[in-house]
């Protein structure tokens, strides 16, 4: 070898290791972490897939020896109880009848209410949108009880008591929601430029025009990222649904894990498959969205 | 007079055209303004006047609810959880991330890491707890760590045969059948004695027939003298169809496997040891002059290593002599740590995911040039990178700051049996004092306020951040 070959390998072999700093290390200390990070839902999938009289007897990673061990009896015992009240299939049904308002109506107010604070012209915006803010980290649990008496008093007023009903989450989770959604879409709608409003005004648009031809378009980003979070929220919220559906025959997933946790006799292959279940809906949302995800975790920091 | 009259009127015209002239705009905030007015904003405020009424909010009661928060032991429990769970859990969770995050730059499989990383915030808090429940369960045959655990523990203290288990009121007298005694509480040793050519047979009950079947034992066949040698059986001493005889082998009584035998001279010393075959028998044999007495050693019954409790109610800080208040507030539960790790789970992607975002809008000519400079990667780490992500490092620790004053799913789902009363958070508490068995207002409006004035500061946080872009 001639020194100008040793050369340039030191020097080849230097640059490598300069942009790829401790390369090895890395990967074996992620793939590490990452082996620990999935055997929690690794676990639960196993378990919910094992027969129910295996639970207890010996532990779940003995059936990853046995993978022909595994069955979908749990999945097909609990689906064909059909839609009973508390079964599994009503409880996926009511964590949609749930989250697929709460989500829709946080999207269109915080949309509405970004737009205002954004191209308004009125002053006090300024203000609004610092309460805004503050509100964003009020802790839930300070208004569950006023809000149980408030509706209470609906229903002393006009009859119509949304406590222990469905509605009555919703609009709890609204309310909840939308701090949040104005504060991430009043931020995006501002880097909007002001001049393609005003030539649309300019043409003789009308503020709701404006706003559904020019702004929601552009806003859609926004919006992806806000519906994914509130979904998310909404979906695996235990604390609103336990409170305000108190009594209520028909629960969410998180209630139906709840309960068969707390009351009933803790049957894991219950729990296992409930929990397989409750997770597939926010899992399948995340794969598909995952950009706008991570940019409403960016976003909003302060939730 | 008449000057006011007229400023009121120009005020009112002025509202008036203000409105009109906003109207649109004013129409597109409404809905959004009345739902956090009525749902958000006013119940904050009535939760204030709540606290400090009786539990039906009939009766004004001044500041009692909030003298009552601070004197039941539950409730201080609540508040020493809540200070175990912000010194811990906020660093920690700064730290995975901070590490994750460096790290997945010099990974190929950047984009799959992060996926596995970030997944669990879309899971449900409730499903996460209760794999982790499981997770840290007492049985080795649920709990993955517990297993793992007895795993390392077995090879330095491995169980015996016959464990004697403790906790279920088992003692190792209790098994004692047949012409023999323990001793010390933890061995047992034959009763008769034998010189070489003799036979010593003990008899032990108690024995689960599941143990037997997993040691493969056979009948127990009584041995033959062998000159020189001391030979016997050990077997279990119980038959359904003479339960009271415990000195004859019957048929059908079963040998018992694998027991340690050591034998013992007349001045109590072990001078030769053995172990039985699958029917019970044993033989030792050139034995010496004098007599001899059959001794199973202790280790046949150790129970060895039998887990960790982790979701028990025990604490990590002594807390023996301590009276019921003290112990509220000083003891650390187990159970804690182990919802820590649980909740780590959950949220290092989120902390991984914002310090990573942090990290891409670095200067890399900074860290390039420190590199070049002859900084060891450590150095770089510590000296230049950390300190230029200290602002992003502040958001994430202020928002889980927030985050873990209001843990409520984790903890309501994990607890279970004594960790229960260990383990709530401030937000369990208003949950258990304010929603369970009907609604009573008062006690759990108090800790809702106390609750509310500790994320104050981090909202004042945010306003002034916000405030300064």
């Amino acid at each position: 070898m001639t020194i100008t070959q040793a050369k340039e390998t030191t020097m080849r072999r230097h640059k490598l290791r300069r942009l790829l700093p401790a390369r090895g290390p890395s990967n074996i200390v992620l793939g590490f972490v990452a082996i620990v990070w999935l055997v929690p839902t690794v676990s639960l999938l196993v378990i919910s897939l094992r027969p129910e009289a295996d639970f207890g007897v010996s532990g779940w990673w003995k059936a990853l020896l046995a993978p022909a061990s595994l069955t979908f009896s749990n999945y097909h015992v609990l689906f064909s109880q059909g839609f009973v009240a508390g079964g599994l299939l009503d409880s996926l049904m009511t964590s949609i009848e749930i989250t697929v308002p709460a989500t829709l109506l946080v999207v269109f107010f915080a949309c509405f209410a970004g737009h205002s604070l954004v191209f308004g012209r009125w002053r006090g915006r300024d203000v609004v949108f610092l309460t805004v803010v503050g509100l964003m980290v009020v802790p839930v649990q300070v208004a569950l009880i006023p809000v149980v008496q408030f509706y209470r008093e609906l229903g002393n007023l006009f009859g119509l008591n949304p406590y222990g009903t469905i509605p009555g989450v919703i609009i709890f989770h609204v309310a909840f929601g939308l701090p949040f959604g104005i504060f991430l879409m009043r931020n995006f709608m501002s880097g909007i430029p002001n001049d393609l409003l005003e030539a649309a005004r300019m043409e003789g648009a009308g503020e709701w025009k404006v706003f559904y031809r020019i702004v929601l378009p552009l806003a859609l980003p926004a919006l992806a990222s806000l519906a994914i979070f509130q979904f998310i929220w909404v979906w695996n919220d235990l604390l609103v649904a336990l409170v305000f559906l108190g009594g209520n025959a028909h629960t969410p997933l998180t209630v139906f894990l709840y309960d068969q946790n707390h009351e009933l006799q803790a049957n894991y292959w219950i729990i296992s498959t409930g929990a397989i279940v409750s997770v597939i809906v926010p899992l399948i949302v995340f794969f598909s969205f995952q950009r706008y995800f991570v940019r409403g975790v960016l976003a909003g920091a302060v939730k | 007079m008449s000057d006011s009259t007229l400023n009121v009127k120009i005020r009112t015209s002025g509202h008036r055209s203000w409105i009109r002239q906003h109207a649109v705009s004013l129409a597109f905030l409404a809905p959004a303004a009345i739902w956090m007015l009525f749902i958000v904003i006013y119940p904050t405020i009535d939760t204030i006047r709540l606290s400090l009424f009786n539990e039906s909010a009939t009766k004004f009661l001044g500041l009692t609810n909030y003298k009552t928060v601070f004197s039941t032991d539950t409730i201080l429990t609540a508040f020493r959880n809540n200070v175990i769970w912000v010194l811990i859990f906020p660093f920690f969770v700064t730290t995975l991330g901070l590490i994750f995050a460096v790290l997945t730059e010099r990974i190929r499989w950047a984009t799959a890491f992060k996926a596995l990383i970030v997944m669990p915030i879309v899971f449900s808090t409730t499903a996460s707890a209760l794999v982790w429940a499981t997770i840290f369960d007492n049985s080795p045959h649920i709990g993955a760590v517990n297993a793992a655990v007895l795993t390392v523990s077995d090879w330095f203290n491995p169980p015996g045969a016959y464990p004697v288990s403790a906790a279920s009121g088992q003692t190792v007298a209790s098994l004692v059948g047949g012409n023999a005694h323990s001793e010390k509480g933890n061995s047992i040793i034959s009763n008769s004695s034998a010189r070489a050519g003799g036979m010593i047979n003990i008899g032990l009950e108690d024995v689960s027939p599941t143990t037997l079947a997993l040691l493969k034992a056979q009948d127990a066949v009584k041995p033959q003298p062998i000159s020189g040698a001391i030979t016997g059986v050990v077997w279990r001493a119980f038959s359904p169809s003479d339960p009271t005889n415990k000195t004859d082998i019957l048929p059908s009584e079963l040998g018992l496997p694998l027991v340690r035998l050591s034998l013992v001279n007349s001045q109590g010393a072990s001078v030769a040891t053995t172990t039985t075959t699958t029917n019970g028998q044993y033989i030792f044999s050139n034995v010496g002059t004098g007599s001899y007495f059959v001794e199973l050693v202790s280790s046949n019954f150790s129970a060895g290593f039998t887990g960790i409790s982790w979701l028990g109610g025990s604490s990590i800080t002594p807390v023996s002599g301590l009276g019921q208040t003290e112990q509220a507030l000083l003891s650390v539960p187990l159970a804690d740590m182990a919802m820590i790790i649980a909740y780590l789970w959950i949220w290092a992607g989120f902390a991984m995911v914002l310090i990573g975002a942090g990290l891409a809008s670095l200067n890399r000519e900074v860290l390039e040039a420190a590199r070049i400079d002859g900084a060891k990667e450590w150095q770089v780490f510590r000296k230049v990178t950390v300190p230029m992500l200290a602002p992003v490092l502040a958001v994430v620790f202020v928002t889980m700051i927030i985050n873990v004053l209001k843990v409520f799913d984790i903890v309501l789902n994990m607890a279970s049996g004594a960790s229960v009363n260990a383990t709530p958070t401030l937000a369990v508490e208003i949950y258990n004092d304010g929603f369970t068995g009907g609604v009573h207002s008062g006690v759990s409006s108090a800790i809702a306020v106390i609750l509310f004035l500790l994320v104050l500061p981090a909202m004042i946080m945010n306003l002034k951040r916000i405030k300064g872009v």
